[in-house]
């Protein structure tokens, strides 16, 4: 398989108010493309700061993120959005849309951000709605959207610019049982027809009993990293 | 896409917006109302020293400004009028005696400004004829006739029909006296001109002063008034030997209210726009603040610092130039009414009057001040949205998305 990321003894230590906080502790990850894998633990286990590091939202203290090649802790910050922009995508557990845009424009925008032409947009953006089952919500804003609808969105925005892997942050957290499935359904088969390489940080065990990775962390470590066949 | 998101973000809180767009409206029609009304008032001014005072440009002896003496004169009548060429912008022109002198009458005197006037050619030159308020004009054919104040006329008990007696010191330093009948009594919005200058015929005032054929002053009014400095520069080449001042020369309070006048604009809509400012970073630190994981969930996605820059720098200009539009046109309509209608501070009449100004006030507005007012209020607009976005810009994504 090949390797998309290569996260390398990677620390983080928040300092609250002069008490340490060890948010990630010598954390080594070694992630394969089309991978389906939940990040699970208590809260302030470090889930959500190991996903910062793999997005390069955020700087280990030491250590380092290797994706596709490229250590993405050396690079400027200019060229680092620039990277998350062509090379990750998020799908986050709220907040994810401009309220302003709607469903379809949302999607568009990682793409104009992109400067794709047109024609391409239209093209892509119709086929990722309608791979989300929303082709017929396109013009509609969030707020005339359901939790879930707006996290299916989210999704296709996520792979609207065709990244290398993408990091959902809780995606289900506010979502009801179906809309769950139907997202997570949504995932598992992009995962399976597509090799869309997902990685979850997540309480839920919809989600857990999903993935065919599920890595455990407490206290800043892996304490466990198992693999089934689903 | 930027401009459509910022645009939409403007209107989110419309409320909130609404309170902007009002401010900047009323802001700006206030602004323009008052550069309009102290534009209108020193145009106005500027119009009645030109057209009934100075002229554009006069000609005198290099020592009739210190002297004010019948020696210093600029040589025969019309001499100085067949020198200037044709090609110069001159739309009219007059020959005049100027000096001062006393005039007396049994109950009093008072010292006096004699002005020696062509009463046809002055006609379209100071436009007297206009400001007679009781009697006539100068009647072709008469003698001796005298045109005086409505200051003058009340210090000294005249009115038309009365005698008056001018005394001054002549071309030889003798003194010289004359009797003239009063034919009329003129006012104007100038109460320091309606005491203390008289007018005469050419002809009298070169017998009262002994000229023997001479004037010591030649006014012109040219067809333009941005002409006036190439042709004061041609006539100072052409008229060797004599003094050529402009109207601002001859009145420099009127130079110091040309050149504040654009100050005067900026300091008007400077504390206007600066209290507008003050709202303007409010309510957009508030709308940055509110939207801070947004915005960090907009940088988590790729979207560059200079693009969130730009979107809080576009939604500052929408907010504002939203407001433009509603401030600028009623302001401008407030302005033309005014302009036709005018202002009436009759009751600041003498106050105003013994400062030389009209109290009917005109607003007008040029298209240039109009242009630096939208131009302030752009300014204003990018000045307040760096404070909120350099807030914006200063977001961590991953701490933005914890808030």
């Amino acid at each position: 398989m090949e390797t998309v990321i290569d996260a390398h003894d990677l620390v983080k230590v928040y300092d609250r108010e002069t008490v340490p906080v060890h948010a990630l502790d010598h954390v080594h990850l070694h992630i394969e493309r089309g991978e389906f894998i939940a990040l699970k633990g208590p809260s302030g286990s470090g889930k959500t700061t190991l996903l910062n590091m793999i997005g390069g939202l955020d700087k280990p203290d030491e250590g380092h993120v290797v994706i596709d090649g490229v250590n993405i802790n050396e690079m400027r910050e200019g060229d680092l959005i620039d990277f998350r922009l062509h090379n990750i995508g998020f799908v986050f557990q709220s907040y994810n849309l401009i309220p302003v845009l709607t469903a379809y424009e949302n999607v568009e925008f990682i793409m104009l951000l992109q400067k794709r032409p047109a024609s391409e947009r239209r093209v892509r953006v119709g086929e990722l709605l309608d791979e989300v089952g929303l082709s017929g919500k396109s013009g509609k804003r969030p707020a005339e959207l359901s939790g879930g609808q707006q996290q299916r969105v989210a999704v296709a925005r996520a792979l609207a610019p065709k990244p290398a892997f993408i990091l959902a942050d809780e995606p289900t957290a506010n979502l009801d049982t179906v809309s769950a499935g139907t997202l997570l359904d949504i995932m598992a088969r992009l995962n399976r027809e597509e090799g869309v390489t997902f990685i979850f940080s997540t309480h839920d065990p919809r989600v857990i009993e999903r993935a065919r990775r599920v890595i455990t962390l407490e206290d800043g470590k892996v304490v466990s990293d198992e693999r089934f066949e689903r | 896409m930027l401009f459509k998101v910022a645009w939409r973000n403007v209107w989110r809180n419309r409320s909130r917006s609404m309170v902007i767009v009002v401010s900047v409206a009323i802001g700006l029609w206030a602004g323009i109302f008052m550069v309009g009304f102290y534009h209108g008032m020193i145009s106005q001014r500027i119009r009645s020293v030109i057209e009934r005072e100075s002229s554009h440009i006069q000609i005198h002896h290099p020592s009739f400004a210190d002297e004010h003496d019948l020696r210093y004169d600029i040589g025969p009548r019309d001499s100085v009028l067949q020198m200037l060429q044709k090609g110069l912008p001159i739309l009219r022109s007059a020959q005049r005696i100027v000096c001062h002198g006393m005039a007396a009458t049994a109950s009093g005197s008072s010292g006096v400004r004699i002005n020696g006037i062509d009463p046809a050619a002055e006609a379209g030159i100071i436009g007297l004829s206009g400001d007679v308020d009781t009697g006539s004009y100068f009647n072709a054919g008469g003698k001796h006739d005298v045109l005086i104040g409505s200051r003058l006329a009340r210090k000294l008990g005249l009115s038309v029909g009365r005698k008056l007696v001018l005394t001054t010191e002549d071309r030889k330093g003798e003194l010289s006296s004359g009797a003239f009948r009063v034919v009329g009594v003129f006012r104007t919005v100038n109460a320091s001109h309606d005491e203390t200058d008289v007018y005469i015929r050419l002809a009298d005032a070169d017998a009262l002063g002994s000229m023997e054929g001479r004037v010591n002053e030649a006014a012109l009014l040219l067809t333009d008034d941005r002409a006036v400095d190439t042709t004061a520069a041609a006539l100072v080449g052409l008229l060797q030997g004599l003094e050529v001042r402009k109207w601002t020369e001859i009145n420099p309070e009127m130079q110091l209210l040309v050149s504040t006048n654009n100050q005067v604009l900026v300091i008007f809509m400077g504390i206007i726009l600066l209290a507008l400012a003050f709202g303007i970073v409010n309510t957009m630190l508030m709308s940055v603040l509110e939207r801070t994981r947004e915005i960090g969930m907009l940088l988590s996605l790729g979207m560059s610092r200079l693009r969130v820059f730009l979107m809080i720098l576009f939604e500052t200009l929408f907010l504002v130039t939203a407001g433009c539009p509603a401030g600028i046109v009623p302001g401008l309509l407030t302005v033309s009414y005014l302009n036709r209608t005018g202002i009436d501070l009759s009751r600041f009449m003498e106050a105003l009057s013994s400062f030389g100004w009209d109290f009917m006030v005109y607003p007008s507005l040029e298209w240039r001040q109009v242009l630096t007012i939208i131009g302030l209020v752009v300014l204003t607009a990018l000045l307040s949205a760096l404070f909120p976005a350099r807030r914006a810009l200063s977001l961590k994504p991953a701490e933005a998305m914890r808030k």
